[in-house]
C-alpha cells in the first residue's frame, strides 16, 4: 500500500449542532485537500471579480478619447493591480485549487502527501494577496496615503528603483508576490509528491488521468520557473533597501537583466496558467463525446514538450530591446516551435469529438469555445513570434488582445468548463443549465467584442498602458466597442455568480455520478467524504469506471 | 478639441505637409516598415489558412457529432483510442510550416537589423526623459525636443540613423508608419534607422511604459525635402531671437526658476532638465504632444502644466498675472 | 460503489504488491531542485556582472580564498554521513559525537564568512552598495550563508531535542532528509567557491 503514515482518524465533521464559530474554525483549521481546494478556488474567483471590476474602470476610462474617469496615476495602479491580480491571485490559486481538489480524488488517495504543508501553502498565498492589496492603505508608509504599485505587472527596472518609485508600493508588489509564490511552490511540491507517492494500487503513471498528468508537468514548471522571479525580486528589494546595484542603471546595473530574469519566469508562467485549462479540457471533452481521449500518449508527450520548450523562449518578449539579430532569430524560432505541440493538443481534442456523441451541456460548450478562441490566440501568438512583425506589435494593444485571448478566453473558458463540470461533485447539487447557457453565450459575445477590436487598435499604432488618447488617431471605435464588450462580460460573470450561489443552496440533488464519468472522483459520494474513499480503489486502466460499467468491454484489454 | 487641433495645424509652420495621425502599421512609408509589412502579410495569410482549416474541423466535428433529439443516449459510440498515422501527419505538417516561417523571419530580421548604418546621411541621437524627448543632431550642432526632423528619402537613400539612449527609465521609439519599435534603455545604446519615402508629419508614441505620463509621451517625425530640412537645421542652429519688444518677458523669464531647467541658446538660461526652448515656436506641439502649440495652450501650460499633464516633471510655477503675460509673450518670440 | 472496484482476486495481489516512492523523498528532491534554480539564478547574475564594476574594489584585490572554511564545510558532509551511519545502527553516542562535529564544522564556516565580511566592510570598504562586485558578492555568498544558517538551525534542533531525551531513533527518515539538504548546501558551496573565488579573481 501507499505510504500513508498520518492518522486517518479525524474528528467527525459537519454535525448538526455546529454553530457559525465551529464551522469557521473547521474551515480555518482544516488540512483536508478538498476544503483547501475549495478555498483556493473561491478566493481566486473573488480576486477575479475584484480585478474584473478594475478592468471595468479601465474600460470606462478608455471608452472615449480624453477620458476623465480616473487620474493618470490611478489608472496606472489599476492596470498594474489588474494584471498582477489576474496572474498571481487568480491564475495561480486556480492551479493549486484544481489540483488540490482533484488530484487525490483522481488517483484514489485519501489526501495530499503533506496535508499540513498544503494548509500552510493556502494561507501564505492568501497572506501574500493581502500584502499586495494592503498597499492601497499603507503604500506610502505611515505618513502618506495609500498607493498601490504602478509599475506594470512585469515591473520593468529601473522604473522600480527608489528614485523613480518612491514610497513602498513597489515593495508591496515584490513582497506580496514572493510570499504568495512560496505558497505556490509548496503546493507544487505537494502535487508532485502526491502523484508520485499516493497513487492507488494499479494506478501506474501511464494510467493516470490526463488531468493529473498535466498538473504534474504544471507543478514541475512552477518549480523551475518561480525561483528566477523570486531571485529577481529579492535583488530588487536589496536594491531598494540596502542600496545594491543590480538594476540601478546609474551605477552600472542593467535594466535588461531584469527583463531577462522576469521573462525566464514570465513565459513559462503563461503556460503554467493555461495548463489547468488544458487539464480540464482533457477530462471534459472525452466525457461529453463519450469517447476516450484521442492519442493519449501524444497528448502527454505534447504537454511534456511544451513544458520543456517553454523554458527557452522567454526573450520573445524582448524583441525590441536591441538584441543581436542572432538572438532575435533564435527566440523567434524557438517560440514558433511551441506551436507544434500545442497544435497536437488542439487536433487531438478535436479528433476526440469525431465519431463520438457530442453533448453540448454547459461544460462542453465552454470547451468548444476554448478550442476556437484559443486557436485564434495561438495564431496571433505566432504573429508576435515573427520578430519583425513584433517590432510593430510589441507593447501595442495587439499584444493586449493576444494575451486576453489566451487568458480571458483560454484560461477563463477552461476554468468555467471545469467549474461547471465538477460543480455537482463539489456541492452535490446540479447547476442551472439554462443560466449556464446564458452565461456562455453572453460571455462569448462579450469577450470577442472586447478583445478582437484591441488587435485592430494595436495595428493602428495604439500603445498599451496609456490612460488616455487623443481623438483622431483611429482608435475610438475599437476602444468603444471593447468597453461595451467588457460590460457584457460583467453581466455574464454576474449570471455565473448567481447560478453558483443559488444552485449550491437550492439546486437539484445531482447524485454521485451525473455525467456517467470514468475517473475515480465519480466513484465516491458527492460531495466526497473527508476520507474520500471508504476503501482504496484498485485500477487497471486509465478509465477505471468505464471498466466497471462495461465489464464485457473494459479498457485494460486494449492497453 | 478637434477643431482646436485643426486650427492649430493650419497655423503651424509645417501645415502644408501631409499629416498622418492614424499610424497604420499596414500603411508603411519607409523601408523597415515595408519589410515588416511584407512578412506580416505573409504570416497573416499562413495563419488565416491554418485557422480556416482547423476551425473548420472543429466546427464540423461539433456539428456533425452533436447529439440530436431522438438519439439513443444509452448507446456508447465506438471507442477509438488514437491513430499513429494521423498523429504523425498533424505533427509533420505544422513542423514544415514553422520552418518556412522561421526561414523568412531570419531573413527579414537580418535585412532590417544588419542594414549597414554607414549609408546613413543624417545621424541623430534621441534621448528619452520622463515624459519627453531630446532630439540631438551632433552633425549640425542642433538640439531640439519632441519633434524629429529628417530629410525625406524618396529612393531610400537618405537614411537617418537614430541612436537611442535614456537618462532615466526605459522608453521606446515607435513611429508605426516608418519602422517597428526600438527601446531606449538607460545605460545602453541602441540603434535603429528610418527613411521616410514621402514628406509628411508622422505620429508616434513612447511605447514602453515609463511612469505616470507615459500616455502623453508623444513624438512626431517631420519628413521634409532635403532643402527644407537643411534650412530648418540652419535656423535651429542660430541662437534665440532677441526681440526687443519682449525684453520685459525675457527679464522675467531669466529671473525665474525656469532657467534651472530650460536652455535658451544665447541667454544665461542653461538648464538641461527640461526641453530646449531656443526655438520653441518652431514646434507644432507642447508638452511632448499633449497640446498643439498656440497662444492659449502655451499660456495655460506656463500657468500650470500640472493641469494639462498631471504628474509631469515641470512644477506649477505660480506666476502672477502680469508675469505670466510677459513670459508667454517672450516665449512666443522664440522662433 | 468504491468497494466494487477492488474485489477480484488479482486485485488483491495487485494491492499487496503495489509500491510507490516515499513521499518525503519525492518532496525533498523537488525542494532541492527548486532551490537549485534559485541559486542558479544568483550564480548566473554573478557571472554576468563579473568585470562590470565601474569602481573598485575588485575581486582580485580583496578576496582571500577561504581554504580552511571550505575544507570544514566539505568535510562536514562526511561527518554527517558518519552520524547517519551510527544512527542507522542505533549507536546513539557515536551519532551525537559526529553530529556535534558537523555542527562545529558548520559553525566555523559561518564564523569564517563573518570574519571575511567584517574585513571586507571595515578594511576594504566594500559594501553591498559600493559597486556591482559588492552587490553580487554579498547577495550570492549571503544567500548561501543563509542556507547554511537554516541547516545549522535544524542540526541544532536535532541534537537539542535528542539531548533533552527525545528518542532520535524514531526520526531516521527525517535525519536522512536533513543530511540530504546539508549535502546540497555543500554542493552549492563548491559552485559558489569556483565562481566567486576562482573565476572572478582572475
Ligand atoms: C495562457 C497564456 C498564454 C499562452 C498559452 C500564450 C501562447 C503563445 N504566445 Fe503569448 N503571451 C501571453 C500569454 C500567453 N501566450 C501574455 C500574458 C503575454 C504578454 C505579457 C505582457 O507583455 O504583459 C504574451 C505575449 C506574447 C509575446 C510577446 C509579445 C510582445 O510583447 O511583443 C509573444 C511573442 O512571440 C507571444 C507568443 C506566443 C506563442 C507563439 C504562443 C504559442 O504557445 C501558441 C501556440 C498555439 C498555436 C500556434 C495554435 C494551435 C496550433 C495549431 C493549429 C498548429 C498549427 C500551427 C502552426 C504551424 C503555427 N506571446
Ligand atoms: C487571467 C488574466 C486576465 C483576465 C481574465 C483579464 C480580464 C480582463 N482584462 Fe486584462 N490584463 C491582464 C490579465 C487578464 N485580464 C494582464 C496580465 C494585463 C497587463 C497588465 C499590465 O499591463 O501590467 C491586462 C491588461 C488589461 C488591459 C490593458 C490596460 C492597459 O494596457 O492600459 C485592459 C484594457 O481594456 C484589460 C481589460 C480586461 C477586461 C475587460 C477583462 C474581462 O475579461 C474581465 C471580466 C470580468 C469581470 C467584468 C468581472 C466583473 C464581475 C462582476 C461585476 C460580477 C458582479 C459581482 C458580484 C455579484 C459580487 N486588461
Ligand atoms: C523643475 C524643472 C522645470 C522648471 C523650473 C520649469 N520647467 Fe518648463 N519643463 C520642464 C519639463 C521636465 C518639461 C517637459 C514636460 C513634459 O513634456 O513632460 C517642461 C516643458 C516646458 C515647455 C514645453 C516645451 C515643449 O517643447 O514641449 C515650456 C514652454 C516650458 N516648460 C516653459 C517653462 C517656463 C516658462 C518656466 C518658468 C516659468 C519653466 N518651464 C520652468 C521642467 C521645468
Ligand atoms: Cu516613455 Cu513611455
Ligand atoms: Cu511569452
Amino acid at each position: 500500500m501507499a505510504s500513508i503514515d498520518y492518522p486517518l482518524e479525524r474528528p467527525k465533521v459537519g454535525t448538526k449542532d455546529w454553530g457559525f464559530a465551529e464551522h469557521m474554525y473547521d474551515w480555518v483549521a482544516t488540512v483536508d485537500h478538498k476544503k483547501l481546494g475549495i478555498m483556493y478556488i473561491v478566493s481566486a474567483l473573488l480576486f477575479l471579480v475584484i480585478a474584473g471590476i478594475m478592468a471595468l474602470v479601465i474600460r470606462t476610462q478608455l471608452a472615449l478619447p480624453n477620458g476623465h474617469v480616473v487620474a493618470p496615476d490611478t489608472y496606472n495602479r489599476l492596470f498594474t493591480m489588474h494584471g498582477t491580480t489576474m496572474v498571481f491571485l487568480l491564475g495561480m490559486p486556480l492551479v493549486a485549487g484544481f489540483s488540490n481538489y482533484l488530484v487525490p480524488l483522481m488517483i484514489g488517495a485519501r489526501d495530499m502527501a503533506f496535508p499540513r504543508l498544503n494548509a500552510f501553502g493556502f494561507w501564505i498565498f492568501l497572506f501574500g494577496g493581502f500584502l499586495l492589496y494592503f498597499s492601497y492603505l499603507g503604500g506610502s508608509g505611515l505618513y502618506g496615503a495609500g498607493s498601490a504599485p504602478d509599475v506594470g505587472w512585469f515591473a520593468y527596472a529601473p522604473l522600480t528603483e527608489k528614485p523613480f518609485s518612491l514610497g513602498h508600493s513597489t515593495d508591496y508588489w515584490a513582497l506580496g508576490i514572493i510570499v504568495s509564490g512560496i505558497g505556490t511552490i509548496a503546493s507544487a511540491i505537494n502535487v508532485i509528491a502526491t502523484t508520485f507517492s499516493l497513487r492507488c494500487p494499479g494506478m501506474t503513471l501511464s494510467r493516470m488521468p490526463m488531468f493529473v498528468w498535466v498538473m504534474l508537468i504544471d507543478s514541475w514548471l512552477i518549480l523551475v520557473a518561480f525561483p528566477p522571479l523570486t531571485a529577481a525580486q529579492i535583488m530588487l528589494l536589496l536594491d531598494r533597501y540596502l542600496g545594491a546595484n543590480f538594476f540601478y542603471t546609474q551605477r552600472g546595473g542593467s535594466a535588461v537583466l531584469w527583463q531577462h530574469l522576469f521573462w525566464i519566469f514570465g513565459h513559462p508562467e503563461v503556460y503554467i496558467l493555461i495548463f489547468p485549462a488544458f487539464a480540464i479540457l482533457s477530462e471534459v471533452i472525452p466525457i461529453f463525446s463519450r469517447k476516450p481521449i484521442f492519442g493519449r500518449p501524444a497528448m502527454v508527450g505534447a504537454v511534456v514538450a511544451i513544458g520543456f520548450i517553454s523554458l527557452g523562449v522567454w526573450a520573445h518578449h524582448m524583441f525590441a530591446v536591441g538584441m543581436t539579430s542572432y538572438a532575435n532569430s533564435f527566440f523567434a524560432a524557438s517560440t514558433m516551435l511551441v506551436g507544434i505541440p500545442t497544435g497536437i493538443k488542439i487536433f487531438n481534442w478535436t479528433a476526440t469529438m469525431y465519431g463520438g456523441k457530442v453533448n453540448l451541456k454547459t461544460p462542453m460548450l465552454f470547451c468548444c469555445g476554448f478550442l476556437l478562441q484559443f486557436l485564434i490566440a495561438g495564431l496571433t501568438g505566432i504573429m508576435l513570434a515573427i520578430a519583425p512583425f513584433d517590432w510593430q506589435l510589441h507593447d501595442s494593444y495587439f499584444v493586449v488582445g493576444h494575451f486576453h485571448f489566451t487568458l480571458a478566453e483560454g484560461l477563463v473558458f477552461g476554468i468555467f468548463a471545469g467549474l461547471y463540470y465538477w460543480f455537482p461533485k463539489i456541492t452535490g447539487r446540479m447547476y442551472n443549465e439554462k443560466l449556464g447557457k446564458w452565461h456562455f453565450w453572453l460571455f462569448v459575445i462579450g469577450v470577442n467584442l472586447t478583445f478582437i477590436p484591441m488587435h485592430f487598435a494595436g495595428i493602428l499604432g495604439m500603445p498599451r498602458r496609456i490612460y488616455t488618447y487623443q481623438a483622431g488617431r483611429g482608435w475610438e471605435f475599437w476602444q468603444f466597442s471593447a468597453t461595451i464588450g467588457a460590460y457584457i462580460q460583467a453581466i455574464a460573470v454576474a449570471i455565473y455568480v448567481w447560478n453558483v450561489v443559488h444552485s449550491a443552496i437550492k439546486g437539484e440533488p445531482a447524485g454521485d455520478d451525473p455525467w456517467d464519468g470514468w475517473t475515480l472522483e465519480w466513484a465516491t459520494t458527492s460531495p466526497p467524504p473527508e476520507y474520500n474513499f471508504e476503501k482504496l480503489p484498485v485500477v487497471r486502466s486509465s478509465r477505471p469506471l468505464w471498466d466497471l460499467k462495461h465489464p464485457h468491454d473494459p479498457d485494460w484489454k486494449y492497453e | 478639441m478637434l477643431i482646436q487641433a485643426v486650427i492649430a495645424l493650419l497655423q503651424a509652420p509645417y501645415a502644408n505637409l501631409p499629416q498622418y495621425p492614424v499610424a497604420n502599421t499596414f500603411d508603411p512609408l519607409a523601408t523597415p516598415g515595408q519589410a515588416e509589412k511584407g512578412i506580416a502579410l505573409l504570416t497573416i495569410a499562413i495563419t488565416t489558412g491554418i485557422f480556416v482549416v482547423t476551425a473548420g474541423l472543429i466546427v464540423y466535428g461539433i456539428w456533425r457529432y452533436r447529439i440530436r433529439p431522438g438519439d439513443d443516449a444509452t448507446q456508447e459510440p465506438p471507442q477509438v483510442y488514437g491513430s499513429n498515422q494521423i498523429e504523425v501527419a498533424w505533427t509533420v505538417i505544422p513542423i514544415l510550416i514553422v520552418f518556412v516561417l522561421i526561414g523568412v523571419s531570419v531573413r527579414v530580421i537580418a535585412a532590417v537589423q544588419n542594414a549597414s548604418p554607414s549609408q546613413s546621411s543624417v545621424k541623430l541621437q534621441l534621448i528619452g526623459h520622463q515624459w519627453w524627448w531630446t532630439v540631438n543632431y551632433p552633425q549640425f550642432g542642433v538640439v531640439t525636443a519632441n519633434e524629429i526632423h529628417v530629410p525625406v528619402s524618396p529612393d531610400g537613400k537618405m537614411v537617418t540613423e537614430v541612436r537611442l539612449e535614456s537618462v532615466d527609465v526605459a522608453h521606446s521609439f515607435w513611429i508605426p508608419q516608418l519602422a517597428g519599435k526600438m527601446d531606449l534603455i538607460p545605460n545602453r545604446i541602441n540603434y535603429t534607422w528610418i527613411d521616410p519615402h514621402q514628406p509628411g508629419v508622422y505620429y508616434g508614441n513612447c511605447a514602453e511604459y515609463c511612469g505616470t505620463q507615459h500616455a502623453n509621451m508623444l513624438l512626431r517625425v517631420i519628413a521634409q525635402p532635403t532643402a527644407d530640412f537643411n534650412r530648418w537645421a540652419y535656423e535651429q542652429k542660430q541662437p534665440a531671437v532677441d526681440d526687443p519688444n519682449a525684453a520685459e518677458g525675457k527679464k522675467a523669464f531669466l529671473s525665474l526658476a525656469c532657467v534651472n531647467c530650460h536652455l535658451i541658446k544665447g541667454t544665461p538660461s542653461a538648464g538641461v532638465f527640461g526641453p530646449d526652448l531656443t526655438h520653441l515656436m518652431s514646434r507644432q506641439t507642447i508638452g511632448a504632444g499633449v497640446l498643439p502649440l498656440n497662444h492659449e495652450n502655451l499660456r495655460a501650460w506656463v500657468n500650470d502644466p500640472q493641469q494639462i499633464k498631471p504628474g509631469c516633471l515641470m512644477p506649477s510655477m505660480k506666476l502672477t498675472g502680469p508675469e505670466l503675460d510677459h513670459v508667454v509673450a517672450y516665449l512666443e518670440t522664440l522662433h | 460503489m468504491a468497494d466494487a472496484l477492488d474485489l477480484t482476486a488479482d486485485a488483491l495481489t495487485l494491492e499487496r504488491e503495489w509500491k510507490t516512492p516515499d513521499r518525503g523523498t519525492v518532496g525533498i528532491i523537488f525542494l532541492i531542485i527548486t532551490e537549485s534554480v534559485l541559486f542558479l539564478t544568483f550564480v548566473a547574475v554573478y557571472l554576468v556582472y563579473i568585470g562590470a564594476s565601474v569602481t573598485g574594489p575588485y575581486p582580485k584585490d580583496v578576496l582571500e580564498t577561504p581554504i580552511l572554511a571550505t575544507v570544514c564545510l566539505l568535510s562536514s558532509s562526511l561527518t554527517i554521513v558518519a552520524a547517519e551511519w551510527a544512527l542507522e545502527r542505533n549507536r546513539i553516542g557515536m551519532f551525537r559525537i559526529w553530529w556535534l562535529v558537523t555542527i562545529v564544522l558548520g559553525l566555523y564556516f559561518l564564523f569564517d564568512t563573518g570574519m571575511e565580511w567584517k574585513k571586507l566592510i571595515y578594511v576594504d570598504h566594500l559594501t553591498i552598495s559600493t559597486n556591482l562586485f559588492g552587490t553580487t558578492f554579498y547577495s550570492l555568498v549571503g544567500l548561501h550563508a543563509s542556507h547554511v544558517t537554516v541547516g545549522m538551525i535544524f542540526l541544532l534542533l536535532v541534537i537539542g531535542v535528542n539531548l533533552l531525551g527525545f528518542p532520535i531513533e524514531t526520526q531516521k527518515r527525517r535525519v536522512k532528509f536533513l543530511s540530504w539538504y546539508w549535502h546540497f548546501v555543500d554542493a552549492v558551496w563548491v559552485i559558489v567557491f569556483t565562481v566567486v573565488y576562482i573565476i572572478s579573481t582572475r
